[in-house]
Order: structure tokens, then sequence, then C-alpha cells
């Protein structure tokens, strides 16, 4: 809470702390008489500062996970030969991290060609993950000639349609959204009637305050749409999910790190762990991106999500693999 | 040399040039029978390309990233092409076929067939 003590203004970044400057302005008060200020869900409670059991019972039920996207196990090109080494990089990455992540996203494209082989060395690598749960979305190389049904086979047992579904963890409501099927010329991702049908039912019951994560491969929001990195029909499903407090949306597609907060909704964009691509416009297409071999894992890495509870939005920190 | 002679050499002059004439010639101004496609930085070059029926034309991907070659009404469809591999279609309908990649669905192309 880096609030100033003047009472005339408030200091605090709007954007990023995404709480109202009322509820700031109270807060301030409080803050004047030694008390502790915490947003638990959506609700101002003040702590005084020698209550500590009531401070840690605020910090505590927090959830870390990582994110991870884009291994494209298979690709062998001079971007990088050998995408295998830079997952176990990752993984190892993963098992380093000061906090133990309680579970993986990740947001597809995890194989290249849709190979069974490839889909198998995945599952390999990340058996050494400390993380034992994983939790995928496939990306437009998973569903290549059989309409995912490999992939579903694999990874998608409990879903519905093409592969989407929802899960909660410690109070906060994971959705893992298909993009990548029946796309049109012309177009960019698209998320299908069925799937937006589907999306407002699951959310129906939930309490605007209940802290929502969706994840899905290709961004659900016009990054660039010359490259068709965007979702044709993502505003009808973010319209839906205007009434929650904390929407945190997970995308991968782009291999670059990418963030944007709209209202309540916080974008973010992982990098891959297989080969980096250039930034939007920056080159004539969106394919592998060659560098010199030692700054490869310089672009490459993961994504490390953490919700404390009355926190929103949640903290993301990227790491690359070096 | 004798009048005999000449008319000989004529008649063998035209024998010559008419057997020649009647050999289909490199230089034979009929349709070609084959054309190519370029898949190069998410594009197809020619992004329109006009052929006889008949012509077999062959996609070749030249991109560091695997695309496919789909006709918009799906009457023709490629498998997935990686780099250097290639789609082999002959052109027999006559008529417009707007076609796209479906792995990167931005990127499109037009076969004409007269």
């Amino acid at each position: 809470m880096a609030a100033q003590k003047d009472k005339d203004t408030i200091r605090i970044d709007h954007n990023h702390d995404g709480l109202d400057r009322r509820g700031f302005l109270k807060c301030m008060a409080w803050a004047g008489t030694g008390a502790l200020c915490v947003l638990q869900g959506g609700v101002l409670k003040s702590y005084s500062l020698s209550d500590a059991a009531g401070v840690e019972k605020a910090a505590r039920g927090g959830l870390s996970f990582v994110q991870i996207s884009d291994s494209h196990m298979g690709f062998n090109k001079p971007a990088n030969t050998d995408v295998t080494s830079t997952l176990q990089a990752a993984v190892n990455k993963i098992n380093a991290l000061p906090v133990a992540p309680e579970f993986i996203l990740h947001t597809g494209d995890i194989s290249h060609l849709s190979k069974a082989q490839e889909f198998d060395t995945v599952d390999q690598v990340l058996k050494s993950a400390r993380p034992k749960d994983v939790f995928f979305v496939p990306g437009e190389h998973d569903v290549l000639e059989d309409e995912g049904q490999q992939y579903r086979e694999r990874y998608g047992k409990n879903t519905k349609g093409s592969g989407w579904y929802s899960f909660d963890k410690k109070g906060v409501h994971f959705i893992g959204l298909v993009n990548v099927m029946n796309l049109k010329a012309g177009g960019m991702g698209a998320l299908g009637a069925e799937q937006l049908k589907w999306l407002e039912d699951d959310t129906k019951q939930l309490s605007k305050s209940a802290p929502l994560v969706v994840f899905a491969h290709i961004p659900l929001w016009n990054v660039y749409p010359d490259w068709g990195w965007g979702t044709e029909d993502s505003a009808q499903a973010l319209s839906q999910l205007k009434r929650f407090g904390s929407v945190t949306v997970l995308n991968g597609h782009i291999h670059q790190t990418m963030q944007k907060v709209e209202g309540n909704v916080t974008f973010h964009t992982a990098t891959s762990t297989a080969f980096p691509q250039p930034h939007p416009g920056a080159a004539p297409s969106p394919g592998p991106m060659k560098v010199p071999a030692e700054q490869l894992r310089s672009l490459l890495g993961v994504s490390e999500v953490t919700y404390k509870r009355g926190h929103h939005p949640l903290a993301l920190i990227d790491s690359t693999l070096e | 040399m004798s009048t005999r002679n000449w008319i000989l050499g004529g008649i063998l002059f035209v024998a010559i040039a008419v057997v020649m004439l009647r050999v289909p010639g490199r230089t034979a101004a009929g349709p070609s029978s084959a054309a190519t496609v370029k898949i190069d930085n998410f594009s197809f070059t020619p992004s329109t390309l006009t052929v006889k029926a008949g012509t077999q034309i062959t996609w070749t991907n030249g991109d560091d990233i695997p695309h496919t070659v789909v006709s918009d009404d799906q009457t023709f469809k490629s498998n997935v092409l990686d780099t250097d591999e290639e789609f082999t279609l002959t052109a027999s309908k006559p008529g417009t076929y707007p076609y796209f990649c479906s792995i990167h669905p931005k990127m499109k192309g037009k076969l004409v067939v007269e």
C-alpha cells in the first residue's frame, strides 16, 4: 500500500493497482490511525498493525501458478534447432522459483506439427517439473489435420466442444478457451457461438467478486490484426465478463510478452519456450525470428502468476531463460 | 547445274520445310502445362494465378513454418506443408478459386482456371 499520507492527493498508480480512488481515500484515513487496509472481495477491511494474525489471515489463501507457451516441439529450423533443451530450461526455471507454483498453464502450440512423438516429448519433459498438474489449451499447431482429435484425447478429457473447460483453485475461476478451430479465410482466431454460449452459462452463477483467469492460445485482444494476432469474436466474450471485478487473460501465440490493462481486465501474453517472433510490423511476416545464439534464451521464458486474496490485478512476473 | 537438279533440290527443300513445320517445335505457342506458386513470408506469390484447364500447379513452402493450401469452398485441400514441401494440383474445372492457409488464415491467394 504505497499511499502518500497527503490527504489531498492520491499518488497511487490507479491502473496498476486497479483500486478506485474513493477506496484509497478511505484507506489513507485508516492508515493515519495505524491500521492496515486490505481489499478483500471488493470490500475494504482494516486491521490494526498489532493484529498480526489478522494480517496473516489476509495474506493466506494465496495462489501461485506459472504460464508457459508455444513449446513447438518438433520445430528444428535455425531460429532454434533444439526446442527440447529450451523447454527443459524453462522447466528448470520453474523448479527454481522461490514460491513453488501449484500448477502449470500451457497456452498452446505444444507441438509443432501435431505429431504423436512431439506431444510425447513435451509430456516427458514436463514430468521433471515440480508442479504435477498441467492445464492446456490448444494452439493452431496442435490441431492440424485431425480437427484436434489427438489433442483432446491427450489433454482434453472432461472438456466440451473442441476442448474448452473451467475449473476452480482457491476461489479463482479458471476458464480455458479454444480459438484456433474452424478459422475462416482472411480472419483471425475465433471462439464460435457454441463456446460463447457455454461461457455465458459457465460464469452465470459466479459472484462478480470471484477472480477470473481466462486462458486461450491466440490473444483475445487485437494485438496486430494484419498478422492474425487477435480473435474475431473476443469482444463478445469480454462483454460477458464485464461485471467481474478481476479478470486476467493469459494468451500465447505471438512469442513475446505484451500486457494491456483495460478497466478490470489485465491481458498478458507469454514468450515461447521455443523461438521468438518479431514485434508487430517490425518484419515482413510473423515467422520465427533468428537471433545470435547467445541471445536466444533471453527471448524465451516463463511467466509466474500470483493471486493474493483481496488483490487485483494478479501479479505477473515474466522471467527469461537467461 | 542442270534444270533437273534445281527442280530436285527445290522439291527436297519443300519436303524438308513441310516436315519441319509439322514437327511440334520448342517455340510453339501452346498453353504451358505447369505453373508454380511460391509460399514465402506468409504470402502466396503470385497472389493471383491464372492458368488454362489441365495445368498442373505446384505450391512450394519456402517459410520456416508450416502452411496449408485450402480453397475457400474446400474443393482442394493440401496436407500440412513443412519447409520445402510441395502440394500439386491439376486444375481441371474452369472457375475462380479463392484459397487460404488454414493455419494462418490471413494468408490468401486466388487461382483462376480458364
